[in-house]
């Protein structure tokens, strides 16, 4: 499989899925009007890797921002991983926060409730 | 037929208006109002928490018009516009305010009516979990809008939603929703919020 790396924009985050690694980051604004045109082909390369994945996948979600419509799509990219997961590899999910921002934080609980698979919630400096 | 925007925005004059804006709203305009919006409130010094919080009330108050707003009526300002919009950003003191305009079909009236009923008449521990519900649950629709924008709102400010519905004719209104954000999130007042909710009062009309 060919790796993903897309360059960020002021409305897109920044990707880089490394199958060869096993470690996939999305990083920066995620505020496009509709998520569904960027988001796509990440999901549709989660379904072929989660085909033949690596005994350890590890996930970096460092997000500044994102609309409501990209947290509907960071949840059918989670729902991948919960494949994975559900197939005994190891996944971990890394969630960055900057340390007083309770928004970042919350929405990284709520996915962890939603979702079956380990989540780290990481504190960074503002 | 007439609209009278100008008597509902008066009642908020008295702050320093960041951004105003009535016409057409696309694409680029709203990225323009992110950017500007954004420059204005790292020049003026905002706390990093409270920049953040209108940066989200923007995006989804404008992204929300963006997906919803419908056509305006035919003999609206002489057919000049498309999808017609308003935004108001001003600075009242250590809050913002977030004001936003669009029309709306009238057979589209109640079941937005009901959404931001259902959000108001919730506890704030309801809405959390409504969000949650709606995330896990609703599918994202073909214009990319996910059915979270209002229940985001209310969630992020810790906030019922003030919205006003002004009829403009058998078949139209003009839908606000009026957001203040402040910097910190205060759970414990979600019950004190004073709501503005108007049930399509047939306002006094001046042509714009």
């Amino acid at each position: 499989m060919e790796p993903i790396i897309i360059e960020g924009t002021s409305k897109t985050p920044s990707v880089k899925f490394d199958p060869n690694e096993g470690v996939f980051e999305l990083k920066g604004r995620s505020i496009p009007e509709n998520s569904v045109e960027f988001y796509k082909p990440l999901v549709e390369w989660l379904d072929k890797y989660q085909e033949s994945p690596l005994e350890k996948t590890s996930v970096d979600i460092n997000l500044e921002y994102f609309n409501t419509s990209s947290s509907k799509c960071l949840l059918d990219i989670f729902k991948k991983l919960e494949n994975i997961c559900r197939a005994k590899h190891d996944v971990v999910i890394n969630w960055y926060y900057e340390s007083d921002d309770e928004d970042m934080f919350e929405a990284g609980e709520d996915y962890e409730s939603i979702v079956r698979v380990p989540f780290k919630m990481i504190e960074i400096a503002q | 037929m007439y609209l009278d925007i100008d008597n509902y925005i008066k009642q908020y004059s008295g702050g320093e208006v960041l951004y105003s804006l009535r016409g057409d709203f696309d694409s680029s305009v709203i990225n323009n109002i992110f950017d500007n919006i954004e420059e204005k409130m790292i020049s003026l010094n905002e706390p990093y928490r409270l920049r953040k919080k209108v940066y989200n009330v923007l995006v989804e108050s404008l992204q929300n018009l963006y997906h919803h707003v419908d056509n305006v009526p035919p003999d609206f300002c002489e057919g000049k516009f498309d999808k017609y919009g308003l935004i108001l950003i001003q600075k009242e003191g250590e809050c913002y305010r977030v004001i936003t305009g669009n029309f709306v079909r009238s057979n589209h009236y109640k079941k937005l009516k009901d959404k931001l009923d259902k959000i108001n008449h919730s506890s704030y521990e309801e809405i959390k979990e409504l969000y949650k519900y709606i995330l896990n649950h609703q599918r994202i629709s073909v214009k990319g809008g996910g059915g979270l924008g209002l229940v985001d709102i209310a969630k992020k400010t810790a906030s019922k939603l003030n919205y006003t519905f002004l009829k403009y004719d058998e078949d139209y209104l003009f839908y606000f929703l009026n957001v203040l954000v402040e910097e910190n999130r205060d759970e414990s007042k979600w019950d004190e919020t004073n709501i503005l909710e108007d049930n399509g009062a047939d306002y006094n009309r001046r042509n714009l």
